[in-house]
């Protein structure tokens, strides 16, 4: 799922790929449908739909393994992550994710992997190729938003009725710290340099940039768009670019992604995209960002440096998350 | 005032399982963080009617433990949130329960509220009739107890006799009726035929139907009383089936709208009208803050720990405890206290807003203490809107186009 979910492993990876003279894009967008109960597979170079994958029950949460091979798809009311083969679209094993997973993160080596029980106020740490729980951590309520720091030291964990970032140590499966946010917060993305943590909240309609050294909200992001009402922007998804310099804002109802200067924090624009968008994913050169667009059952193209929605494209119903992989 | 139904109701105190054992009033958080040494304690009361028990048989019997099973989801939800803080939660309630031959003499809702406070409860929730809310509110005036009406519509609550410690977390009639009218607006169903039933409640129905359709543009094409009995109630036929049934004759109007909050009628005119038209009001399409098929903004997650706790689905009733109890939560982990002047403070401060599965944020309206909150409109298996609707805009926020607004309010809050 480009840099974010899987990250530093994978931008290393991937920049040996790109240097070993991989094409622009030939990369593959996987988009999961909520209520299609399927996997959308968008080749990056036609942008069309080559496959759709039937999964589990309700999938949400979504990302590629290390190499590519493997996709990793929340199955929120079956109780499990699902692997699917990437090569014949179907599951090869499903994992023991605890209850209602709905979003998780791997560790930069590719295991474990870090899921979000949202119906169950806990954090499981999940062994991949043993399928073992390593850890159970209490958070707040319905845990959702999940970020690691680069260097995989720190967890953090967004609770949408908490209302709190919970900083988990890696290796303690301790809480150090819990840091309030606005209403509902669902997602939660840290720089590159591992200093700053973007954290969205939905209802409260901001955006918290937190300094992870000291723990402290250091900026409080809003968004003004004229004709729509202040209760419309709701902020789910959101993206660095690898150099640190934009930030992408998925406004959910207010059917727009604002693009964001990273260090003055000033919205610098409002791209209009599909309805009630929800998760971003760029492609591995950054040079396409694509959207979830919940409620027209589509995914938008961003052409990332023109800022400019270049695309739509028909995907399942309701489409939630969306990962891509660079094979 | 007292209501007259007091003398007859006895109090049976303390209740049930969460007063049992001292270890069992909230639900203790699994295993608290490191970090949680000494919790500061937030206790929170609720003073209740449980539903008399039902006929041997009732489909559709409320729940013993409506709104109750609400306030243990809020202190669960609390307790989770709170160990983070350092705060714990505990819930006092108290049911108020007609006497039986041979037990002491009730204790009234203000006895209860008075006992709740002379215990150190700073924050009462009410599921009481508007009469024993008011009651409360004049008996507790200037104690510093906040209290909040999670049952009681009645707009005069939120408009000549307003107090200004009482907040008000169930919808006023004048909301439930601007959400439909909104709606009837949307659809064009212009013309209405007024059913409106003989209790007090129904009347004060009607007439903050007849506003609404005022304030939207709609038009009262028929009006008659309901003199038919509680024909829902009898669930089969009667003698006066015949004459219910043809009632309706002769009438031009678009939809047909029931007022009956008894809920002794109103099921029965959907399909008995002579022409066919759609019933909505208090029964049929209704405006409610609750619903099982709520799922979208993460209700789904609140009916499913809801269900584990209490076994059942959660009701209307059971939201708004639950609201009320989270308000005192959210505004504990915000201003990082659990000192009851201050949270009353930070409640009240129209910056203060509390997330509640409806997609924006509700907060409380300063001139009335009512909260600002999306309506929902259902019918008895499915979700067909939600108030306000699309287009209805308003210089604050939309959800201001529900209910009475602030140059029309007659409410004089008066710190006590």
């Amino acid at each position: 799922m480009s840099r974010h979910r899987i990250r530093p492993a994978r931008a290393a990876a991937l920049a040996a790929a790109l240097l070993a003279a991989a094409p622009a894009h030939a990369a593959t967008v996987y988009v999961s449908n909520e209520k299609g109960n399927s996997v959308s597979v968008i080749d990056v170079d036609t942008l069309k739909v080559t496959a759709t994958w039937p999964v589990g029950r309700r999938p949400r949460g979504i990302a590629v393994g290390k190499d590519g091979s493997l996709l990793y798809v929340c199955a929120s009311d079956d109780d499990r992550i699902d692997v699917v083969d990437t090569k014949t679209g179907k599951i090869v094993r499903s994992l023991r994710s605890g209850p209602d997973p709905e979003q998780f993160i791997a560790h930069p080596s590719g295991n474990p992997l870090y899921v979000a029980n949202e119906d169950d106020s806990q954090v499981t740490v999940l062994d991949i190729e043993k399928n073992k729980v390593l850890a159970e951590v209490p958070v707040g309520v319905e845990p959702e938003g999940m970020g690691l720091s680069p260097d995989g030291s720190i967890l953090v964990n967004t609770s949408e009725t908490t209302n709190m970032a919970h900083f988990i140590d890696t290796k303690t499966f301790q809480v150090i710290d819990n840091v309030l946010v606005d209403a509902r917060p669902r997602f939660a993305e840290f720089s590159r340099d591992g200093k700053w943590l973007w954290v969205s909240a939905e209802v409260g309609g901001t955006v918290s940039v937190i300094d992870v050294e000291t723990r402290k909200v250091v900026k409080k992001i809003t968004f003004k768009i004229p004709g729509v009402t202040d209760e419309q922007i709701q902020p789910v998804g959101v993206r660095l670019t690898m150099d640190g310099t934009k930030a992408f804002v998925a406004l959910g109802p207010a059917n727009r992604v604002a693009v964001v200067d990273a260090r003055s924090y000033e919205v610098q624009k409002y791209l209009p995209v599909g309805q009630r968008v929800w998760q971003l994913a760029f492609t591995p050169d950054q040079k396409l960002l694509f959207t979830t667009n919940g409620t027209s059952n589509d995914v938008s193209v961003i052409d990332v440096e023109a800022l400019k929605v270049t695309k739509s494209i028909p995907v399942g119903l309701l489409p939630w998350g969306v990962a891509i992989s660079p094979q | 005032m007292v209501d007259p139904r007091t003398p007859t109701l006895a109090a049976l105190g303390l209740l049930a399982a969460l007063a049992a054992a001292p270890g069992a009033r909230a639900q203790q958080a699994p295993t608290p963080p490191a970090a949680a040494a000494q919790a500061a304690e937030i206790r929170l009361g609720l003073i209740y009617r449980p539903a008399p028990a039902p006929s041997s048989y009732d489909a559709q019997a409320a729940p013993e433990d409506e709104g109750l099973a609400g306030a243990r989801l809020a202190i669960q939800d609390n307790a989770t949130t709170g160990r983070f803080v350092r705060q714990s939660y505990a819930l006092d309630a108290m049911a108020l329960r007609p006497a039986a031959p041979g037990e002491p003499p009730p204790q009234s809702a203000t006895d209860a509220a008075r006992d709740l406070a002379a215990r150190g409860l700073r924050f009462l929730v009410l599921a009481l009739p508007a009469d024993e809310v008011l009651a409360v509110a004049d008996a507790l005036k200037g104690s510093g107890v906040m209290l909040f009406n999670a049952s009681a519509p009645d707009d005069r609550l939120r408009g000549a006799e307003c107090r200004a410690d009482l907040f008000h977390v169930a919808p006023s009639r004048a909301m439930q009726t601007d959400a439909l009218a909104q709606f009837l607006a949307f659809m064009r169903w212009r013309k209405l035929f007024l059913i409106t039933g003989p209790q007090e409640g129904d009347k004060l129905w009607a007439e903050a139907m007849k506003r609404s359709a005022k304030k939207f543009g709609l038009q009262l094409a028929a009006e008659r009383p309901w003199t038919f009995g509680p024909l829902a109630r009898a669930r089969g036929d009667t003698p006066t089936r015949a004459e219910a049934l043809v009632f309706t004759r002769g009438l031009d109007y678009d939809v047909a709208v029931v007022a009956d909050e008894a809920g002794d009628f109103g099921d029965y005119v959907p399909f008995h009208t002579v022409d066919p038209r759609p019933v909505v009001g208090t029964q049929g399409l209704i405006p409610t803050t609750w619903h099982p098929t709520l799922e979208v903004w993460g209700a789904a997650q609140a009916q499913n720990r809801f269900r584990r706790l209490a076994g059942r689905l959660m009701r209307p009733l059971d939201y708004q405890v639950w609201a009320a109890m989270r308000a005192v939560g959210e505004a504990a982990f915000q201003k990082k206290t659990t000192d009851p002047a201050a949270l009353a403070a930070a409640i009240a401060d129209p910056a203060f807003t509390l997330p509640g599965y409806k997609g924006v944020a509700l907060s409380f309206r300063p001139w009335d203490h009512q909260l600002r909150q999306p309506l929902l409109l259902v019918q008895p298996q499915a979700l067909v809107a939600v108030a306000p609707e699309q287009g209805y805009l308003h210089q604050r926020t939309p959800l201001d186009t529900l209910g009475i607004d602030l140059p029309e309010t007659q409410c004089r809050l008066t710190k006590s």
